[in-house]
């Protein structure tokens, strides 16, 4: 009887997620701001039905009572989430806000599924970074100087990563952090961080000049970035570090050519890694033939693989496989864990439900004027599903692992923690644009004004203080018209 | 860019899906198969004809026993459960525990808190043949290996001596002390020198180098001298003068190590590697690489040996099964299988294995000339005794010295049964013959059990 209600509502909970994940792209269709206001209240109660659907199972399948308690404080935070969001900032993309309640949701399911003192460890950390998150759009709101601090930015990561380097214990072969207050405290992990360091530092550096001579500067410090995570074995961090420096220098310069180079030397680097590191080695034999090479580093990628297959479209629904067997479950594991438990639909809904966010990244991105910001929105917004395609690849053997996790999903308290404050940001990106329309808005109507007062331009260019950090200052005719339109049809929230 | 990369990767695991994740599941690293055990009745294992070789029942308490109604017959290739799993119980572990059964019975199952049941795996055995090579190898060590070379079913495997999986638990610890190796499945797993089954080896090495191989011919004294030794005729016959053919037919050791001392080593491993020796076989279960050990710097003696089969070289009989097949089918090797489909338990086909060609091991026009030179062997050759059959026959015997006991050797023959339309062929070893017991008659009950 359990098991039939925990199969019901597995496949309930598969509707209910692809109904969620067609709301997060068809939304993007529809302008009227009431139709789309009910749509996310949709995807809201969609969320919570999920959320309470998964919950109920594993009761049943337990018997555990404290399953029941988790739940409601669960829901209290999710609730909490949502709220805040929306009364602290009306203007926030209430999309991205939804996208990131359903991925935390997930992860706090499979994770109280597999291993409920890391999912109450993750709850508290996600509970303190949403409300640290909760101050990051006024700071990146209040605090305009942000674009001028390259060489702190430089000097920061760098450093942080050097004390890794260090400091670092060895983890699964690479040196990916240091612990904090022995052997149950929080393990730190500066990469996370770094990544988001990484960004504003080249947004700043690509603002300051696009001189030729400021591009070697900035690759250098790059690379020199890349280097560290290399050697200190953090492989699937520097290669984020790397595809998201090319993103970015690609879109600031527009220049194809620095793209090739950019893959050509990462391609060099490639080989030249194969044939230096063992355990890359090891790795990209593993992805070739994972069941010849079980015993020789090919075990973690075929208990992937079995618990993808066994749980096949439908899952084998909560507490009915064996997550357990599968290594790393929490972390690098989980979109296994969650294939086999939940299915493959579900699963592959998840992947939309991150891409959702990166078409929202992408579209906050696009709007921007401030060259400044615009760069860390897209830097931001490529990081993170770069390191989405990395996780999931590497568990679906489409790519060879590399040993990174699934932001939000995943266990991880740095990773959290990271990705909350890079929501956070992108977030506060989004109320500038709403900011920087508004100021154009206003613009506009001085300039009707003026032209029937007969004023010239003098009024325009005080009350816009927006206006002194756009790059292409030169030319506000051509924006107006280009973009200030079609802008209120493209506005998501 | 990275939406179009994300399609690609979700493509990709839509397609692992579908195709490829079959492959991991039924892997036996996988664990997860025996949990499904709680609540799947483990299916049943058929023989061809319905015959059932394995099935589980239900004892009054609720317990399940793992039935064997054949006892010892199949007890390698099928294998057993209860200490850990083997043969066929292992490689079709998840098929036995998934149940393709009507959804709407298992609901109803489910609903009664019921066990559903497993689906059935029908294999391409057929229980009378095997009964047949099981009693023909009657006490003797050995191992009997019948494949239909058309299609690639493999219609009977024997390997004695067996054990009861009925009663492995009970017998476990006896059947580990014994060191007679009860549980090793020697017609896949054994390793023997080809004896002069190998002879058809040599030939088809020699015909390859030297084009004018039908004109061959050697007069044979009764021995020749092999660097210090000095190698005999089986028997210590006298052939006279002899071609090819008959060098075969009456497996003639002087003139093969005659042809031996001539090949080019390096072309003979060429062509060794090209019949699967020193590769992995396309097998279902486990198996142990075949060795053609000859190297450049062997030095005559070691030649001659090889070329009549013995020296370094070992063989499966499940390999030699498979260059038989290969001769009786035109020269390419059919992918040889043990499961023919999986059946619910009501008998719905879920799946069903087709004939697959797996290679070609020679040319069409070798492999008949090869088959012709084994039907001489039966023919008026040292396997005489199937030539008043009433079906043709082609095929070729072996005796092989394995050890310093001089009165006892490993008796081989492979066969070919219908030869213009070879309907089965079979690989049969018996270990430590001493005369009495002969592979060629083993092939003969064999061949007769199949017509």
């Amino acid at each position: 009887m359990v098991n039939i209600i925990i199969q019901l509502s597995k496949y309930l909970m598969i509707l209910l997620i692809t109904a969620y994940a067609f709301l997060c792209f068809s939304i993007f269709g529809f302008q009227d701001p009431d139709r789309k206001k009910r749509m996310l209240r949709k995807q809201m109660i969609l969320m919570f039905l999920i959320h309470v659907l998964a919950f109920v199972s594993m009761y049943l399948a337990t018997d555990d009572i404290r399953m029941l308690a988790f739940y409601l404080m669960q829901v209290s935070l999710f609730a909490a989430i949502l709220l805040l969001y929306i009364i602290i900032y009306p203007k926030v993309s209430r999309l991205v806000v939804n996208n990131m309640c359903m991925l935390l949701c997930i992860g706090m399911i499979m994770l109280t599924r597999l291993d409920y003192s890391s999912a109450v460890k993750q709850f508290a950390i996600a509970t303190a970074s949403v409300t640290v998150s909760l101050l990051v759009p006024v700071i990146i709101r209040k605090f305009k100087l942000l674009s001028e601090w390259r060489n702190l930015y430089a000097v920061a990561g760098l450093v942080s990563l050097a004390v890794v380097l260090v400091m670092g214990r060895v983890t699964g072969g690479a040196m990916l952090g240091f612990k904090i207050g022995g052997e149950n405290g929080i393990s730190i992990q500066p990469s996370e961080l770094v990544k988001i360091i990484f960004v504003f530092f080249v947004a700043s550096s690509f603002k300051l000049s696009l001189e030729f001579k400021n591009i070697v500067i900035t690759t250098a410090i790059a690379a020199f970035h890349v280097l560290i995570l290399v050697v200190s074995r953090d492989l699937g961090a520097a290669l984020i570090i790397f595809v998201v420096y090319l993103v970015m220098l690609y879109v600031a310069t527009k220049q194809p050519l620095y793209i090739a180079a950019g893959l050509g030397a990462g391609g060099f680097a490639s080989v030249i890694a194969y044939h230096l590191f063992n355990h890359v080695r090891v790795r990209v034999v593993a992805w070739r033939n994972p069941l010849a090479a079980y015993d020789k580093g090919g075990y973690q990628i075929v208990q992937f693989l079995f618990a993808i297959g066994s749980g096949g479209w439908f899952g084998m629904g909560l507490f009915q496989g064996a997550p357990e067997t599968i290594p790393v479950a929490t972390s690098d594991g989980i979109f296994a864990a969650i294939s086999e438990e939940m299915g493959l639909i579900f699963a592959l809904c998840m992947i939309l439900i991150c891409l959702s966010c990166y078409v929202m990244f992408l579209n906050i991105a696009m709007q921007l004027h401030n060259m400044f910001y615009k760069l860390v929105a897209l830097g931001l917004g490529t990081c993170y599903i770069f390191q989405v395609f990395l996780t999931i690849g590497g568990e679906t053997k489409f790519i060879p692992l590399t040993g990174v996790t699934i932001p939000l999903v995943s266990y991880g308290g740095s990773s959290l923690i990271s990705t909350v404050i890079m929501f956070g940001i992108i977030q506060g990106l989004y109320i500038l644009r709403e900011d920087e329309e508004q100021a154009i808005e206003r613009q506009r109507q001085e300039k009707l004004r003026a032209k029937g007062s007969g004023k010239g331009a003098g009024a325009k260019r005080r009350k816009a203080p927006d206006d002194e950090e756009r790059p292409q200052r030169g030319k506000p005719r051509r924006q107006e018209k280009g973009k200030a339109r079609p802008r209120p049809q493209q506005r998501i929230r | 860019m990275f939406v179009s990369l994300f399609l690609v990767m979700m493509g990709y695991i839509v397609y692992f899906n579908l195709t490829q994740s079959r492959d991991f599941i039924r892997s036996p690293y996988n664990q997860r198969q025996d949990a499904l055990a709680d609540r799947i009745v483990r299916g049943s294992i058929l023989d061809k004809n319905g015959k059932v070789l394995a099935k589980t029942e239900v004892g009054k308490s609720g317990k399940e026993y793992r039935k064997y109604p054949y006892g010892d017959m199949f007890a390698h290739v099928i294998g057993y459960t209860a200490k850990g799993k083997t043969g066929l119980e292992a490689v079709e572990n998840s098929a036995l525990l998934t149940s393709n059964a009507f959804f709407f019975e298992k609901f109803q199952r489910e609903l009664k808190d019921e066990k559903i049941v497993g689906d059935n795996v029908v294999t391409t055995l057929d229980a009378d043949i095997q009964e047949a090579a099981y009693d023909a190898l009657g006490s003797s060590k050995g191992a009997v290996v019948a494949i239909e070379p058309s299609t690639g079913k493999i219609v009977a495997m024997v390997s004695k001596p067996d054990f009861d999986p009925n009663t492995i638990s009970e017998e476990w610890e006896e059947l580990n002390e014994d060191d007679g190796g009860v549980l090793v499945n020697r017609a896949t797993q054994g390793q023997y020198a080809p004896g002069s089954t190998f002879k058809v080896v040599t030939a088809l090495e020699f015909m390859r180098e030297d084009s004018r191989y039908s004109n061959y011919s050697y007069k044979c004294g009764g021995e020749i001298e092999a660097g210090s030794n000095t190698i005999h005729c089986y028997g210590g016959k006298v052939h006279g003068r002899v071609d090819l053919k008959d060098s075969l037919a009456y497996s003639c050791n002087t003139s093969f190590c005659n042809i031996g001392s001539g090949l080019q080593i390096e072309k003979f491993r060429k062509t060794t590697k090209e019949l699967l020796f020193d590769r992995d076989l396309p097998s279902d279960l486990p198996f142990k690489k075949s060795k053609f050990a000859l190297t450049k710097h062997a030095g005559p003696a070691e030649r001659m040996m090889t070329a009549m089969g013995q020296g370094q070289t070992q063989v499966s009989p499940y390999h030699m099964a498979l260059i038989t097949s290969a001769i009786a089918n035109s020269g390419t090797l059919m992918k040889p299988y043990l499961v023919d489909s999986i059946t619910s338990y009501s008998g719905t086909i879920v799946s069903k294995n087709k004939p697959d060609k797996y290679k070609e091991l020679m040319k069409p026009k070798e492999a008949a000339q090869l088959k012709k030179y084994m039907e001489s062997v039966t023919d008026y050759g040292t396997a005489s005794v199937l030539g008043d059959a009433e079906y043709t026959t082609a095929g070729k015997t072996g005796t092989a010295e394995y050890s310093s006991d001089k009165g006892k050797d490993h008796s081989w023959f492979i066969g070919i049964a219908n030869v213009d339309n070879p309907d089965l062929v079979v690989s049969v070893v018996i270990e430590a013959s001493d005369g009495t017991s002969k592979a060629v008659n083993v092939a003969k009950k064999v061949f007769d059990a199949y017509y």
